[in-house]
């Protein structure tokens, strides 16, 4: 065995600086948990500084799967692009193929026949119940409790087999097209679609039955990382993180596209920011997510799927637009700069994940370990969405 | 024969063989454990866990064995060899001595000593110890907060987990296993457990804190420490953490249907197998609970422990004196 270790042992760039910011202050333990980390659900990394079990101070370190999405952008044609945005966030890919298919739209002032936006919104909340039900269980897995997580695959298998009729794929869709979507919908997609909500209206008690009214898990949610107001505003925060707090922020009723002002939801809130909030927040959106879905089956129009005069070579014109839509997770934006030619100029893509976990680090100061990993799972960060 | 049972008769044969014995026993107990836990999470979960090798993946638990032992024996560059390797070894070897003076039938202990009870008590708590090599020498910073929680832990839980079982040790006047099982002969209704529920409670509650089990598996809590004090053991080493771990829990488990449950004495033929049943089924309850609830926090830990199981079983104890007391 060599002497020397073949790699450096101090640590890298982020964790030397972290350290030199340390010293002085006592005897602390610098821990470094990531990229490679059972609770940081991908590749986030976090430094966090420990006095004893006390986290003290925590960093998050960003960049482990950047993918260039936005450059890759201003390198393709706008349709060579829409498959990108089933994999920026591969948990909720619908919401991000509607922001970047809705800002094009709305740049071409393009028309969208009304059976394609119910079948949007359909397929939209279809996805964000399968989003919100993996959050579930990967947060009561960072909990400690194994089960769930198996329950709500359960249920999220039968989701994904009913995505997959019209889209074709299972995570990383790419489903709507400018003008439209780019299937129909098919009577068994119906059938199965009101099967399952029947199902899930029986899951959803059962859920609360076993997980949300456990004495450990309220004990390890409760009065954990009270998010308040201002501090959500300060950061951007969007999505079931800033509703948590108890601001009815939700782009489908703030600023509603499509048919959404149409229809009937309530918008759920918290009231003291704290973990468990975000969770009843998650919890009562599945709800209001079946509600939409049910109303939007029963008053889906006849007509075509898609707007038959737009053409196969788009060229926008001159001009930006920005486009907002409401994920999983919070608000999701498109930022679209055209200079009229085949292919974007610039495109911004706003993550609703980046500036949620943001507030980690000041949330998680002061906190045990074992709140910190809580903190961070009730802010349902996925990484490739931040990293982008 | 009679010359083979005549050797029997001589003390240290007689240990040995029992030794022997309980090594096989609790190897034996090991690979069924295995098999059994990730069938009863398989339940659990809704799906029908190990089936690929062999029927209904009976030899999956031999698989995972073998896959452990062919294992390369990694050490991480910066640990302590000797504490390293010592840790899981010394984890593993007092078992075999707990299970000693467990009366498993109405003449079957490997060795009847008058303070059973003690010895059972005094050598589990090695275990913590280590634990706490392990934590400390295998130079990461995860195993080091791992075993810092299990010194915590185990010292914390020991303290209502020695008090309700006193209360025991007062009904029966005796610390020795057989004596405390004989007292339990008559009938359903003389178990310890229905004359001490409370004691009983919190002797399951600190077994399962002793234990490292879930809920209170904060040592090596994966969703924090990723595996807490044997974050860096792989093969064999690991291999014979786990096997300790499910020994312990057996351990556990034996002193509480010996206390409580009335040991190899049942309402009717009674017999060592009312003892394994009693011992697999507070098994089975330990399982259920794992993979049933989420983990609790470390000082939500300590809270319960120094803030309602201490002051609980005190009160459990001075009663019973004076109970004990009153009926003289």
């Amino acid at each position: 065995m060599p002497d020397k270790a073949p790699f450096n042992l101090d640590g890298d760039y982020y964790s030397s600086r972290f350290s030199e910011l340390s010293k002085g202050e006592g005897d602390t333990l610098i821990l470094n948990l990531g990229p490679q980390h059972p609770s940081t659900h991908g590749v986030l990394r976090v430094i966090v500084e420990l006095d004893g079990e006390y986290v003290k101070r925590a960093e998050p370190v960003l960049g482990y799967i950047h993918r260039m999405h936005e450059k890759m952008a201003e390198i393709k044609t706008y349709v060579q692009y829409l498959p990108n945005m089933g994999r920026v966030d591969y948990l909720h890919a619908l919401a991000w193929n509607w922001a970047y298919v809705g800002a094009v739209e709305k740049l071409m002032e393009l028309e969208v026949p009304g059976r394609a936006e119910y079948i949007r919104v359909i397929t939209c909340e279809l996805n964000r119940i399968s989003s919100h039900l993996l959050w579930w269980g990967a947060y009561v897995l960072d909990l400690g409790g194994f089960t769930p997580i198996l329950y709500a695959f359960d249920d999220r298998e039968l989701l994904m087999d009913i995505l997959q009729l019209p889209t074709g794929s299972r995570l990383t869709y790419c489903y709507y097209r400018f003008g439209g979507v780019s299937a129909d919908l098919t009577e068994t997609f119906m059938t199965r679609t009101r099967n399952f909500i029947e199902r899930f209206k029986t899951r959803i008690p059962m859920y609360h039955d076993l997980v949300t009214g456990n004495m450990i898990l309220r004990g390890r949610c409760e009065e954990i990382g009270a998010l308040p107001v201002e501090m959500a505003r300060r950061y951007g925060a969007t999505g079931p993180v800033l509703r948590g707090s108890g601001v009815p922020y939700d782009v489908r009723r703030m600023e509603p596209y499509s048919v959404y002002d149409k229809l009937e939801f309530d918008v759920p809130v918290g009231q003291n920011g704290d973990a468990m909030d975000r969770y009843d927040v998650r919890m009562a959106e599945l709800e209001q997510s079946i509600r939409i879905i049910e109303q939007a089956l029963n008053r889906i129009p006849d007509g075509p799927f898609i707007n038959p005069d737009v053409p196969d070579r788009i060229f926008p014109p001159k001009g930006e637009v920005y486009f907002a839509v409401e994920g999983a997770r919070g608000k999701i934006g498109v930022y679209l700069v055209s200079d009229g030619t085949a292919r974007p100029y610039r495109l911004k893509l706003r993550a609703p994940g980046y500036s949620n976990l943001h507030v980690f680090a000041e949330l998680a100061q002061g906190t045990i370990l074992a709140d910190a990993v809580s903190i961070l799972g009730s802010l349902d960060l996925v990484i490739p969405e931040i990293d982008r | 024969m009679t010359q083979i049972l005549q050797l029997l008769t001589n003390p240290l044969v007689y240990l040995l063989v029992a030794l022997v014995a309980i090594l096989t026993f609790i190897a034996l107990n090991g690979l069924i454990l295995v098999y059994v836990e990730r069938k009863v999470a398989g339940f659990v979960q809704r799906r029908p866990g190990p089936y690929e090798v062999g029927p209904h993946g009976l030899l999956q638990p031999v698989a995972d064995a073998l896959k452990l032992v062919g294992k390369q024996l990694v050490m991480p560059r910066g640990a302590d060899r000797i504490l390293y390797w010592a840790a899981p070894l010394l984890s593993f070897a007092p078992v075999a001595v707990c299970l000693l003076p467990i009366p498993f039938g109405p003449n079957l202990a490997g060795l009847d000593v008058n303070l059973g009870l003690l010895l059972v008590l005094a050598f589990s708590g090695l275990n913590v110890l280590a634990l706490c090599l392990a934590g400390w020498g295998s130079n990461s910073k995860y195993a080091l907060l791992g075993a810092a929680r299990a010194v915590a832990q185990s010292v914390a839980y020991e303290i209502p987990l020695l008090l309700s079982v006193l209360s025991v040790a007062f009904i029966s006047g005796s610390l020795n296993f057989a004596e405390i099982t004989a007292s339990q002969t008559r009938g359903l209704l003389s178990w310890n457990v229905f004359s001490q529920p409370l004691a009983f409670f919190i002797f399951f509650v600190s077994a399962l804190a002793e234990t490292n089990r879930a809920p209170f598996d904060l040592p090596e809590a994966e969703s924090e420490l990723t595996a807490g004090f044997h974050t860096e053991y792989s093969g064999m080493g690991f291999g014979l953490f786990f096997l300790a771990e499910y020994s312990y829990m057996i351990v556990v488990s034996a002193v509480a249907s010996v206390l409580f449950l009335g040991g190899w004495s049942g309402p009717f033929l009674s017999g060592p197998w009312w003892m394994l049943g009693k011992i697999y089924a507070l098994i089975l309850a330990m399982m259920w609970f794992r993979w049933t609830y989420p983990r609790v926090r470390f000082d939500q830990l300590l809270n319960i422990c120094w803030k309602w199981l201490i002051p609980l079983s005190l009160i459990n104890l001075l009663g019973t004196a004076f109970m004990i007391n009153l009926v003289r």
